[in-house]
């Protein structure tokens, strides 16, 4: 019995440092590009691609091209308002439809929801040939292009209301049926009960609307349509390393770009990362 | 088929749950497999039946409709007649003074709209235009001066807009009519019809709906529907650079651009060959992405909520990282690291792997290698959310299955396969379905690892230069951003995808045990 047991406790040993090495490897498979991509924004010896890591000669000279030689800090700025207004007004409307799909019953609610799934399955790109065509006769297009981003971002987010709307399924009912019986009115109920207890939703919605612009390629590129000043760090930096002569002059100034692009987002992620993943494992699944 | 003895398995019928369970492994399995196979036509015959029902109920619907008008003006009294004509009359005779004033707003301004613009525009609908710009001569200025004609982008824009209104104002009208109706009712039996006060209040209780909606709907139908809408026509047209609408007109081309596409025209260099090579390669990548992702990510979430391995946090932290940091920094930074003469080769040349330029490794010139690194790649990127998604789920499986099962003997392969997966992939199939979908339209990892290449020399003129790594989404933005601006093909393709998209969807739903109830959890 004993020998059993004895058995038992080595294997669970074993198993567990064999797992142990696993998460070993997949660490450093997993933090070893950021530690070049760190190491490479600090080279000053040159500025293109090299077969080693770590730098021969330390220093900021990237960091101070970046800013000098570049519109980096125009195209910072442009991002950071770009996602300062999408966070406000995408999570505004997000939680607007997810609460009225969960929470109120009305008719065509069944209807809306296909209609909007339905809509879903074209590839929003495809929108964004008449929207440019709209917005640039509106002027919102080139160097005005943060108002129209934030207008193509935020006008039909409220499709994506999927996750909070899997998360206020999980609110029971039963606390709005009292409130109604107490004669709350609807809106009584959405600002005295259910907004306090969807803080981990709110949070979370708010981190991925923010989050959302920082990454965004494909509109950003089409609506600024070359005009540096209406670009935002995504497209500007791709555009820094986008021919090849380019990228011999500027490889380790993206580096360095990138670097002060994602330890904010970095930070502010993981700060938050609790209610991120209470909202992925929440609402995601439940849809 | 010895255990079964007596009787053959007949693939063509349904078997009693006690028979199933009598047939052996292999037996069972190719039973399920024909029962999936057999299901398949009726699947089919169950969409054709459904949309025949709706057809049916939506011609219902229209005629009761009209009978109810019908019966409304012949029944109904003189505010309610005049009311067919000009609109919220009956609502202001009867005190509704707010509803009614916004019903009368609507019809002038549709009226004056229809008059002095969506009329013209409604007319150069069907040829989208027929006046071409011109120069002529300019005594004053002595130089040739351009004389604007028709402009194909602007009349179909604004044709599609009257249009919407059109349908607006009829449905408005309806509603108009409607609302006499009940108000006579209500006079009729006694009661009191709203005041415009108690109008306003009901819009923050039993008409709360309508407020909240009011705002994310309107964005929707203006940024989404209404560009939709118009994409889709683009598809029956010639909108490209050549026909841009403004220096040179586009119009009308019927079904040309979708017969292109499914052209069975022998040689390689068609659009339909394109496109069909596009779509596989598509296809292939949304299955090894979604799935290596998905095991992977099971397979790591698993290891962490092992009991007895410490630092959880850390190493959910650690995989997470992937997801924080802004996707183009991280992918472009790959992309260039495993370019030519970037960091992966040059560090197998300092370690002596590499001895020369010819040897080094194109991790993204060559087709199968440059395939296969972006699927690994994506693995990098996509790990942690199927690790997060996984790690809520396996804490959720009762821990007793875990252990009665080990006290019956099985080993950890088999606690895995007969409860974990079962489980997983029976809570996690929604999730599946719209990372399926997801990576069909994965736009971030392949234009920013491959740009679509390595080139594809087949593709070169119908693709318009597409590579073999390309998706079909890339595929529309470069036919959208190049020179040519194939507008009407992006539209086609962006049509297809739909298509395919949508298909997916209806399968999948069809076989999935875990459609749920929206209700299951208040």
């Amino acid at each position: 019995m004993t020998k059993k047991h004895m058995g038992q406790k080595l294997k669970n040993r074993l198993s567990n440092g064999f797992i142990y090495a696993i998460l070993i490897v997949v660490s450093v498979i997993w933090l070893f590009p950021f530690f070049c991509l760190v190491c490479e924004s600090f080279r000053c010896e040159s500025s293109h691609q090299v077969g080693y890591i770590l730098p021969r000669q330390w220093g900021f000279d990237n960091y101070i091209n970046l800013f000098t030689k570049t519109a980096f800090l125009t195209w910072y700025k442009n991002t950071f308002i770009i996602a300062v207004f999408v966070s406000v007004i995408q999570t505004l409307m997000v939680l607007t439809m997810s609460y009225t799909l969960s929470r109120l019953r009305f008719k065509g609610r069944k209807g809306l929801m296909n209609i909007m799934l339905v809509l879903g399955m074209f590839p929003g790109f495809i929108t964004m040939i008449v929207l440019y065509k709209i917005l640039s006769g509106m002027g919102l297009t080139g160097a005005n292009s943060v108002p129209g981003l934030i207008l193509v971002y935020t006008a039909s987010s409220a499709m994506g209301y999927y996750v909070s709307k899997g998360f206020f399924d999980t609110v029971s009912r039963s606390l709005d049926e009292a409130a109604r019986i107490d004669g709350a009115t609807r809106f009584q109920v959405l600002t005295k009960i259910i907004m306090p207890l969807s803080k981990p939703i709110i949070i979370y919605t708010i981190l991925t609307a923010f989050m959302g612009p920082w990454g965004d390629f494909m509109f950003a590129k089409y609506i600024a349509h070359n005009t540096t000043s209406g670009m935002n760090v995504a497209v500007g930096l791709q555009n820094l390393i986008s021919t090849p002569s380019s990228l011999t002059a500027n490889y380790t100034m993206f580096c360095a770009g990138g670097v002060l692009v994602a330890v904010p987002i970095t930070i502010l992620f993981m700060s938050l990362q609790r209610y991120y993943v209470e909202g992925v494992t929440g609402g995601a699944v439940k849809g | 088929m010895t255990e079964y003895k007596g009787k053959h398995m007949n693939l063509f019928k349904d078997l009693s749950d006690l028979d199933y369970l009598r047939l052996n492994k292999l037996q069972a399995l190719i039973y399920d497999l024909f029962k999936a196979i057999r299901a398949i036509p009726k699947w089919f015959l169950n969409i054709f039946v459904s949309v025949v029902k709706y057809i049916r109920k939506f011609f219902t619907y229209i005629k009761e409709e009209f009978v109810d008008i019908y019966t409304t003006f012949i029944y109904g009294d003189w505010k309610t007649r005049i009311s067919f004509f000009v609109m919220g009359f009956g609502s202001i005779a009867r005190g509704q003074v707010l509803r009614g004033l916004l019903f009368l707003i609507f019809e002038v301004v549709f009226i004056v709209y229809m008059c002095f613009g969506g009329l013209h525009w409604l007319s150069k609908f069907r040829t989208l235009g027929d006046t071409y710009a011109t120069t002529v001569y300019d005594p004053d200025l002595d130089t040739y001066v351009r004389v604007d004609g028709d402009d194909s982008f602007k009349i179909m824009l604004y044709s599609l807009l009257t249009i919407i209104f059109i349908i607006s104002f009829i449905w408005t009208w309806r509603i108009n009519v409607r609302q006499n109706r009940i108000m006579e009712d209500i006079l009729k039996s006694g009661k009191k019809i709203r005041t415009p006060k108690e109008d306003m209040q009901s819009l923050l209780d039993d008409q709360f709906h309508k407020t909240l909606l009011a705002v994310p709907l309107t964005g929707i139908m203006a940024f989404t529907v209404f560009p939709i809408i118009f994409m889709i026509l683009v598809a029956f047209t010639n909108y490209d650079a050549a026909h841009d609408g403004y220096s040179n007109l586009f119009t009308w081309v019927g079904m040309t651009n979708f017969n292109a596409l499914f052209s069975m025209n022998v040689g390689s260099d068609n659009l339909s060959f394109a496109f069909g090579e596009i779509l596989s390669w598509t296809l292939i990548w949304a299955f090894f992405a979604t799935f290596t992702n998905y095991f992977l990510g099971m397979f790591v979430a698993i290891m962490i909520n092992k009991k007895g391995i410490k630092l959880k946090k850390l190493w959910r932290g650690i995989l997470v990282l992937t997801s924080a940091v802004p996707q183009f920094v991280s992918l472009l930074y790959i992309s260039k690291m495993f370019a030519n003469n970037g960091l992966a080769n040059g560090l197998l040349m300092e370690l002596g792997f590499i001895k020369d330029i010819s040897q080094l490794i194109r991790f993204w010139g060559v087709t199968d290698i440059a395939r296969a690194m972006v699927i690994i790649v994506n693995v990098w990127i996509g790990i942690p959310y199927a690790m997060l998604i996984c790690t809520g789920i396996l804490m959720n499986i009762p821990k007793d299955l875990y252990e009665s099962s080990q006290i019956d003997g099985a080993s950890v392969f088999q606690q895995y396969t007969r409860i974990t997966l079962p489980y997983m992939l029976f809570v996690t199939g929604p999730y599946l379905l719209t990372s399926f979908i997801g990576n069909i339209n994965n736009f971030n990892v392949i234009y920013l690892l491959t740009g679509g290449g390595p080139g594809n020399p087949a593709l070169l003129t119908s693709g318009g230069g597409a590579g073999d790594t390309d998706l079909l989404i890339t595929w529309l933005f470069n036919l959208t951003t190049g020179a040519e601006s194939k507008y009407y093909l992006a539209a086609v393709i962006g049509i297809m995808i739909f298509v395919v998209v949508s298909s997916i969807s209806v399968v999948v739903y069809n076989i999935m045990p875990s459609t749920r109830n929206e209700e299951d959890y208040s």
